[in-house]
């Protein structure tokens, strides 16, 4: 079972690729880290495979999955923190896919916020406003978003930037969680020594993939290397891509 | 003494009119204008209802001082633009704001072009850009106001969900639903209704400050988009009567009186107000145990 395939996949802007040519899939349950150099291509790609960017070229196939029941947390969220809104409110938003715009929200969807809440330790803050919290509560409120939304798939753009060790850890464990629960992950990161640590497998992307497989055999010092030099900067006068189109 | 100052204008149906006008006018306009705040759009508010003149001038035109064909001339005219400029937006690399600049400057220019040419007495002028002297109005101009206030109500409740996400995370709106683009066009519907009805009740140059005073009068005594909501609505139904009042006795337009009104309970908030005001900022008290 693959919860995602990609097909000569090319993602980037105006016309540029940030992604080029990836192909692969990625197993139902997987717990995956896509690492590289910034500028890689790892929030392009993730950006695509929440179906917020469309590709340049070729695809991705997602077992039968609509795009938005695909939880997806960016790395620079758009969030206006000076909005008036309750922590359990935007939790609750979490349950859009499932009650959206009419939808009420019962009994039981009250449990599963405040479980969720309770589950990244921010029990006691369901009133306040969101501005008052600080980055690593901020970071706890939109995994209980991520828990709310329950879903199959879930990618998570550089969760610990910015973040301390504590919260990290208390993250971490979520992220464990619900790889027992057998969802498929796939997690943006630059800690290498927590990669190898905790993801059994990782993709090294650096433009292109440069590795792909189970964690120890690609994040060797050799590969590590290779996409540090790969990665460069969009060349302004590019020709055409060469490569055929795939169909 | 002061029961006399507050009863003797409902004597006259016309001011009857007025203050029920100003009720349907306040219902809507408190809502619209908390979330043109939220979304950094109450300038973009300001210079919308502006783009409604050749609108309503082009009505004025074909059918006189009819109420109802400067209502559709309006609205036709305000959708147009905003789609346009939503458009051009969309489609080119140029920011909302900026396009819409564009689009407004063009109507306003083409609006006051069509009044002149066409010969307008200044009095009808000085109504048209600041509402009725003395707070008077039509039977017909307060059913199409009490119309749009009902439509906006509707919209407004259905739209409410996606509005605030869309407002407070965007991105995330995006990522779970295709509702975001819909509920803006709504959005920018309603606004336009909202401006009509100002524009009859107000004039066309200060109607909006009943939609975007309030808002940000409301912005300094609550943190919760409900509350706020409320408060706004209750702040410019309070402006609205008081204004109207001021209108009719002082013998002034009541654009100008409305939006005084709405001025001082702002210039009262930005000072007393709980939520950041200033005298509370100069005079926080002594910091707490946790």
């Amino acid at each position: 079972m693959t919860a995602l395939r990609f097909h000569d996949l090319t993602v980037g802007y105006e016309r540029h690729p940030a992604v080029h040519h990836l192909e692969g899939a990625v197993e139902s349950g997987a717990l995956m880290a896509v690492v590289g150099p910034n500028g890689a291509g790892k929030s392009t790609l993730f950006k695509a495979i929440a179906g917020l960017l469309k590709p340049l070229a070729g695809s991705i196939e997602r077992d039968g999955l609509d795009p938005r029941d695909i939880a997806y947390l960016p790395q620079v969220p758009e969030i206006d923190r000076s909005f008036p809104i309750t922590v359990y409110d935007m939790v609750a938003m979490g349950l859009w896919r499932s009650r959206g715009v009419f939808g009420g929200i019962g009994g039981n969807d009250r449990k599963i916020i405040e479980a969720a809440i309770a589950a990244v330790g921010l029990t006691g803050f369901e009133r306040r406003a969101i501005g008052t919290l600080s980055g690593g509560q901020m970071q706890r409120m939109l995994f209980a978003r991520v828990l709310v939304q329950d879903a199959r798939v879930i990618v998570l753009d550089e969760p610990f930037a910015a973040v301390d060790a504590k919260t990290s850890v208390d993250l971490l464990e979520l992220m464990r969680r619900w790889h027992k629960e057998s969802r498929t992950l796939l997690a943006a990161l630059h800690d290498i020594e927590l990669v190898r640590a905790n993801f059994p497998e990782t993709l090294l992307l650096a433009r292109e993939p440069v590795a792909w497989g189970a964690t120890a055999s690609v994040l060797t010092a050799e590969n590590l290397n290779k996409a540090r030099l790969m990665c460069e900067a969009f060349d302004e006068s590019a020709e055409a891509c060469a490569a055929p189109e795939v169909a | 003494m002061l029961s006399h100052y507050l009863l003797e204008p409902l004597a006259e149906t016309t001011v009857r009119h007025s203050l029920a006008a100003i009720l349907a006018l306040a219902l809507g306009a408190g809502p619209i204008g908390v979330f043109l705040m939220l979304r950094r759009m109450s300038l973009i508010g300001d210079a919308m209802s502006h783009a409604i003149l050749p609108g309503v001038a082009i009505g004025f035109l074909a059918a006189g001082l009819n109420v109802f064909a400067m209502t559709l001339g309006g609205l036709v005219a305000g959708l147009l633009i905003a789609l346009l400029a939503g458009a051009v937006s969309r489609a080119t690399a140029l920011q909302e704001d900026a396009s819409l600049a564009v689009f407004l400057l063009v109507s306003l220019a083409f609006g006051v072009v069509i009044v002149t040419i066409n010969g307008i007495d200044i009095e009808r002028l000085m109504t048209f850009l600041f509402g009725e002297v003395a707070a008077k109005m039509s039977a017909e101009k307060l059913l199409v106001i009490a119309v749009n206030a009902t439509i906006s109500l509707v919209a407004l409740a259905l739209i409410y969900r996606p509005l605030v996400l869309g407002c407070v995370d965007p991105g995330f709106l995006r990522s779970v639903s295709r509702a975001d683009g819909i509920a803006h066009l709504t959005f920018l519907a309603v606004l336009v209704l909202n401006l009509i009805n100002a524009f009859h009740a107000l004039g066309t140059l200060l109607g909006v400050g009943i939609i975007i005073i309030p808002a940000s009068t409301a912005r300094f005594w609550t943190r919760d988009v409900s509350t706020m909501i409320v408060l706004a609505t209750a702040t410019a139904l309070f402006s609205g009567f008081a204004g109207l009042l001021f209108a009719f006795h002082v013998k002034i337009p009541s654009g100008p009186a409305v939006t005084l009104i709405a001025g001082l309970l702002y210039a009262g908030s930005v000072l007393f107000g709980r939520i950041g005001g200033i005298v509370w900022q100069a005079f926080p008290g002594r910091h707490l145990e946790a």
